[in-house]
């Protein structure tokens, strides 16, 4: 989503809409920071009060006069603040679609003496009382500046209009003859095109301020959701093969050594001997159907032994020579050894089924806090990841533990796949 | 005399479904236990010629009873010990077969037991002080040792895998169905290419390829 920030620096930004949001937003600014600021003198007033005093020579109760004013800004500030923020979070909208939401929290219980105990202890109320002092000041100030240099553009350019009244003064000029007029209006009509450039730049200043002090911290929430998805992912990856392997495996293995103790007892050549054969072989064929599938699910070496005892006997199964170059030492979080072993297995599968590779080279080290792996095959190269879903597949899988998945693959080969996974050291 | 057996396995019914083929085979079962520790407590007590063992026992459920056959080998020499792996692990068959002298150990997949007229051989084998190392083991170390491996044939491969298997030349012709004076200048040729001096005892015969094949 694109805010008024990213808006200006695109083509067709003045005949768009968001020269005109901004003009809302800071015309709106103007109002509610003329509030903050009024509340603000309110709330300050013995502070002013004081100023004034120092000014007149006039000799009052200074120290009563400072605490007043820390007291009635302390307490009131976030009643001020509270609903202001919450205007100004809905405002944000027009400068920054984005969506937004307050850092407070829910107050233990209900009642008023619960919710002044959550809304003074917590840091967003304070934030918010910062953004309202900053808006009911240098806020205000741009927004005026802005007006005022808008009022200037408007009177230059309407000045061919305005001159049958007599000579129009603008700031330093003055347009007295039609002529004159005629300029002035295209200076009038240049300003214009730089107000919508100036005044979208401080919308989007002030909304990226307003993002800054008034928004919770719900964005680091939801990355951080997404990797203990991943972790539950892969610890139920690692219960199911635990339970596969404790439960039906052993099962299996009994039932089919039973079979096997069976055959002895009956007569080889009899119907029944036949019978029993044909469930043996089948109780076996099931067995290792079912190795296959457990070892597919979660590998039991890649969970006993780490990552490189796990991909040195990825080599081993694989059908083309495979040399891996490991410069780990100790475990690495489950998720980061499970997503970097189903890389490497993906991509040693289709150096073997599609590349006509003869050698194949894995290297995995850890490196500035990454994990980093590297699968070279020697084939003929021309993986395409826009054909099929294996490499996009792959490298959506790296991606949810936000890391990044490049692939070198020119025609003639050779085949690069190279994955980083951040990787947190305990 | 019988051959007196303990029996590590902590699957309740794998545990007595191996007792009724040891037993039915004329193997004495002296103790059928379901962990490392008693499995120590066992063979102390009993003094048996053989241990069959599983490699992941409680409590970690990782390589336990590889740890403790390994254990076993070193304070009972001539101990005879059979370790049963859920899958094929190289490191951990190393680490069994380089215990004791090599001799009478043996290191299976949990799947073999299955076929038990070859399991009981097996297990006959190694109670002889003969070396047995399942042929998927055997087929990962040839497949990671590729390049020397190369100069052999298929058939010379076929035979050396069943050679590390510790079969005698008789039963791997009786297997491959060719003549046993085939086999044996198979093998005469594999210790050739390999560098390996022509050697008549089968269990060396392993040995020399298993270092080999380690290194």
């Amino acid at each position: 989503m694109t805010t008024a920030l990213d808006a200006l620096g695109t083509r067709g930004f003045l005949l768009g809409r968001w020269p005109w949001r901004a003009a809302v937003y800071l015309l709106s600014s103007l109002a509610t920071a003329s509030a903050a600021a009024g509340a603000l003198c309110l709330l300050c007033l013995p502070w002013l009060v004081l100023v004034a005093e120092s000014f007149s020579d006039r000799t009052g109760p200074a120290a009563v006069l400072l605490a007043l004013g820390a007291l009635t800004f302390g307490l009131g500030g976030p009643l001020v603040a509270l609903p202001l923020a919450g205007l100004e979070r809905r405002r944000l909208r027009l400068v920054d679609p984005r969506p937004v939401t307050s850092g407070h929290r829910r107050p233990s219980a209900p009642g008023l003496d619960s919710w002044v105990r959550t809304r003074y202890t917590e840091a967003a109320t304070w934030r918010e009382l910062g953004y309202v002092v900053l808006l009911g000041t240098v806020v205000l100030a741009a927004c005026g500046s802005v007006v005022v240099f808008a009022v200037l553009a408007g009177a230059l350019l309407t000045s061919p209009l305005l001159i049958g009244g007599g000579a129009v003064s603008v700031g330093f000029l003055t347009v007295s003859t039609l002529g004159e007029s005629v300029w002035g209006a295209l200076a009038g009509l240049g300003m214009v095109a730089a107000l919508a450039y100036l005044g979208t730049l401080v919308a989007g200043l002030h909304g990226m301020l307003a993002r800054t002090l008034l928004q919770g911290d719900q964005l680091v929430e939801v990355a951080r959701s997404r990797a203990r998805l991943v972790d539950a992912f892969e610890a139920e990856r690692r219960r199911i093969e635990r339970d596969l392997h404790d439960g039906a495996q052993q099962r299996l293995v009994s039932l089919t050594l039973r079979l096997g103790l069976a055959r002895l007892d009956l007569p080889p050549d009899s119907p029944a001997a036949q019978q029993l054969a044909d469930a043996h072989d089948q109780a076996k064929l099931l067995m290792a159907e079912l190795r296959e599938f457990i070892h597919g699910i979660r590998p039991q070496v890649l969970t006993e032994r780490g990552l490189p005892a796990a991909l040195g006997e990825l080599a081993d199964r694989s059908a083309v020579p495979v040399t891996v170059h490991s410069a780990l030492r100790g475990r690495l979080p489950g998720s980061v050894e499970g997503t970097a072993y189903f890389v490497a297995s993906e991509a040693l599968a289709n150096a073997a089924k599609h590349s006509a590779a003869t050698a194949v080279e894995i290297d995995v080290r850890l490196e500035r806090g990454s994990l980093l792996l590297e699968v070279r095959d020697d084939g003929h190269g021309g993986a395409d990841p826009l054909r099929g879903t294996g490499l996009t597949g792959l490298a959506d899988r790296v991606a949810v533990l936000d890391g990044r998945m490049v692939l070198s693959s020119p025609a003639g080969g050779p085949t690069i796949v190279r994955v980083e996974l951040p990787c947190p050291s305990e | 005399m019988s051959v007196r057996v303990v029996l590590a396995e902590d699957g309740v019914l794998l545990r007595e479904g191996l007792a009724g083929l040891l037993t039915r085979f004329g193997f004495e079962v002296v103790a059928a236990v379901g962990d490392a520790d008693e499995l120590a407590r066992a063979v102390a007590e009993h003094r048996p010629d053989l241990v069959v063992t599983d490699i992941r026992m409680p409590p970690d459920f990782t390589d336990e009873g590889l740890r403790a056959a390994v254990e076993l080998r070193r304070a009972y020499p001539g101990l005879a010990v059979l370790a049963l792996s859920q899958y094929v692990e190289r490191s951990g068959a190393a680490e069994l077969l380089d215990s004791g002298d090599g001799r009478g150990v043996g290191y299976l997949l949990k799947d073999r037991v299955v076929d038990v007229e070859e399991f009981a051989t097996a297990l006959r084998q190694v109670v002889a002080g003969g070396t047995v190392v399942d042929p998927q083991v055997v087929r990962q170390l040839l497949s990671r040792h590729r390049d020397p491996l190369n100069r052999l044939s298929t058939r010379e491969t076929e035979v050396l895998a069943l050679v590390a298997e510790g079969h005698s030349n008789t039963e791997i012709a009786r297997r491959l169905v060719v003549s046993e004076a085939a086999i044996a200048k198979h093998v005469g040729n594999i210790l050739t290419k390999l560098d390996l001096p022509p050697a008549a005892d089968t269990n060396r015969r392993v040995l020399a390829v298993l270092a080999y094949l380690r290194r």
